[in-house]
């Protein structure tokens, strides 16, 4: 039986259309990227599974209880770590995390072990009679993650982990989120908008745009499924439009896209494509600084699948995110 | 029902563990009392001498009513509690708990209450060597719970507010507009018999006036018992309504998401 599995998801807030119809299945055990830009559908989905949020349509279940009929089956079930932490920054970690524990049903000695198990394996020991207040970013992001897990939820979900952490902070949190996929009995569901997140940590994972899922599949599967190569031209100066029309026309060139100085596009073969793209941009006088070709990144799937730019995307959607 | 009541108990030991770690905040909040009980008390010291006053001491006559003041407006503004709370996310985060949902509003109710019992004891200490007897331990105690229950009624307007607006601003301005008048249409300062006989009739049903005649009987001459009985048991049936009308906002509230 799969730990999530989540059928025509559909929810909207007033005019706005957040979710149009999302699913996908979560196996246990598995860590599941949910992958798109800011604005794309990601937290609702979850928020809908963490029964914060009524879905307007569709079906969802989580550790095998719908999340509709049967709520608090669900709350037990789950550890979920909003995007925004929700620590009660005047209280200590061990407070945090026994209160946590408590409303979750456990309490004595049981409670009090658990709590110093995560204080300890979340590296908080010796903050964790400190008020929450004075700690850093990392140490908060580590204690929501904790308080995720005080009660063994057989499914946890990670909202957006390591946004605006440091990349220093961001490293040790991947770590961290790598070991605790290592536990068999503990399923992940994992929002992000960073690529490079999704690609090491999940499992499988699911690119959302707009309300929908475009693709899911294993990273390395979605990959090996765009042949060719990606190739990146380096110019050296202005003609970008024009660069990236003349490829177009090319032959065995697709999905030729600008960003900045950079010209991305997808070949069948690098060694072989080069040359001609060359010689047809020098036909037009646009110099060409560097070229590089690469094997597909998860860039290139976002951009085949939604044929739209991952990074110009996440920025729109910035802008048109709902006021909280 | 006992879970709901436990889960109130450990979100009211967090509200007042937090509190306590900023003592200067209990401090804070009594400074205004303490106006009321020292200064304003000597400058009105002989209004006693007004024929119908039925004490002969301003001081035992007021300090069970800054009592009820104090705990009026700690009631009226405990929505701050609630709006940080949605602020920082800790309200979602233990909605995504088998925390019962009951639970996050009454302790704020609660928490209010405890406060305003805390507060009232310091004021009757201080109170007590300046010549307010207040009817001795029976009269503390019924000032003690008209301020509770008077918090706690207000308080269940206030969250009411909080998870209706969910902005500071909006609170600030709601809690501006009720306090003073709420205040003024009760015979909190001055013996009931000599206040206008139109606001007279408004304070009968202003519950600022029923905690004030609760906490006030005892220390008069004759109290009426009858009268603590009914404005205890009217106070008791008020708070129950706004607890209710606040646990029902935070439905309302949770539909928003």
């Amino acid at each position: 039986m799969d730990a999530i599995v989540v059928e025509g998801l559909y929810k909207h807030y007033g005019e706005v259309e957040a979710l149009k119809g999302v699913s996908f299945a979560v196996h246990p055990g598995e860590v599941f990227g949910l992958l798109g830009p800011n604005g794309a559908g990601k937290s609702t989905t979850v928020r809908i599974l963490a029964t914060l949020t009524m879905p307007g349509g569709g079906r969802a279940e989580v550790a095998g209880w719908d999340v509709v009929r049967e709520p608090d089956r669900v709350r037990r079930s789950i550890g979920y770590v909003p995007q925004a932490s929700g620590v009660d920054r005047e209280a200590t970690a061990r407070e945090n995390l026994t209160l946590q524990g408590r409303v979750q049903g456990m309490r004595g000695s049981g409670l009090r072990a658990r709590v110093a198990d995560l204080l300890d394996i979340f590296g908080l020991s010796d903050a964790a009679d400190r008020t929450v207040r004075g700690y850093s970013g990392g140490m908060k992001r580590r204690l929501d993650v904790a308080l995720g897990l005080v009660h063994r939820p057989s499914v946890l979900f990670l909202d957006e982990p390591t946004t605006g952490l440091d990349p220093e902070a961001r490293a040790a949190m991947w770590e961290e989120l790598e070991r605790l996929a290592g536990q068999e009995q503990l399923t992940i569901l994992l929002t992000t908008h960073y690529l490079e997140e999704a690609d090491r940590l999940a499992d499988r994972l699911a690119i959302v745009s707009h309300g929908v899922v475009v693709v899911q599949g294993a990273p390395e599967r979605l990959k090996r499924d765009l042949r060719g190569e990606a190739i990146t031209l380096e110019l050296q100066d202005g003609h970008g439009n024009v660069a990236a029309a003349t490829l177009g026309e090319l032959e065995g060139v697709h999905e030729a896209a600008l960003d900045g100085r950079l010209l991305r596009a997808r070949v069948e073969n690098g060694a072989r494509a080069i040359p001609g793209i060359i010689s047809a941009l020098e036909a037009r006088r646009i110099p060409v600084a560097s070229v590089t070709t690469a094997r597909p990144s998860l860039d290139d799937v976002y951009l085949h699948f939604t044929g739209r730019d991952f990074r110009s995307e996440d920025e729109a959607g910035r802008e048109e995110e709902r006021p909280r | 029902m006992s879970e709901a009541l436990a889960h109130s108990l450990f979100m009211v030991g967090r509200q007042t563990r937090n509190l306590f770690r900023e003592p200067i905040w209990i401090v804070m909040m009594l400074v205004q009392p303490m106006f009321w009980l020292l200064l304003y008390s000597q400058l009105f010291r002989r209004v006693v001498e007004l024929p119908g006053f039925e004490t002969d001491s301003y001081i035992d006559f007021l300090a069970p009513a800054v009592v009820v003041m104090t705990a009026f407006f700690q009631g009226t503004w405990s929505g701050m509690g609630m709006i940080t709370d949605l602020d920082r996310g800790v309200i979602e985060r233990f909605l995504a708990t088998p925390a019962r949902r009951s639970s996050l509003v009454f302790s704020q109710v609660l928490r209010s209450g405890i406060t305003s019992v805390i507060q009232g004891v310091i004021i009757l200490l201080v109170a007590l060597p300046l010549g307010a007897g207040n009817g001795g331990p029976l009269g503390w105690l019924v000032i003690l719970v008209a301020g509770g229950l008077i918090s706690a009624c207000f308080a269940g307007v206030s969250q009411a507010v909080a998870l209706l607006t969910r902005r500071e601003a909006t609170m600030i301005a709601v809690a501006n507009f009720i306090g003073l008048p709420l205040m003024f249409f009760s015979a909190m300062l001055i013996d009931f018999d000599l206040i206008p006989r139109w606001m007279q009739w408004a304070a009968r049903f202003n519950p600022v006036q029923w905690a004030v005649d609760a906490a006030r009987e005892p220390v008069l001459a004759s109290p009426n018992w009858g009268l603590v009985g009914l404005s205890l048991g009217l106070l008791v049936a008020v708070t129950a309504a706004t607890s209710a009308f606040a646990t029902w906002t935070f439905r309302v509230y949770q539909r928003t998401l």
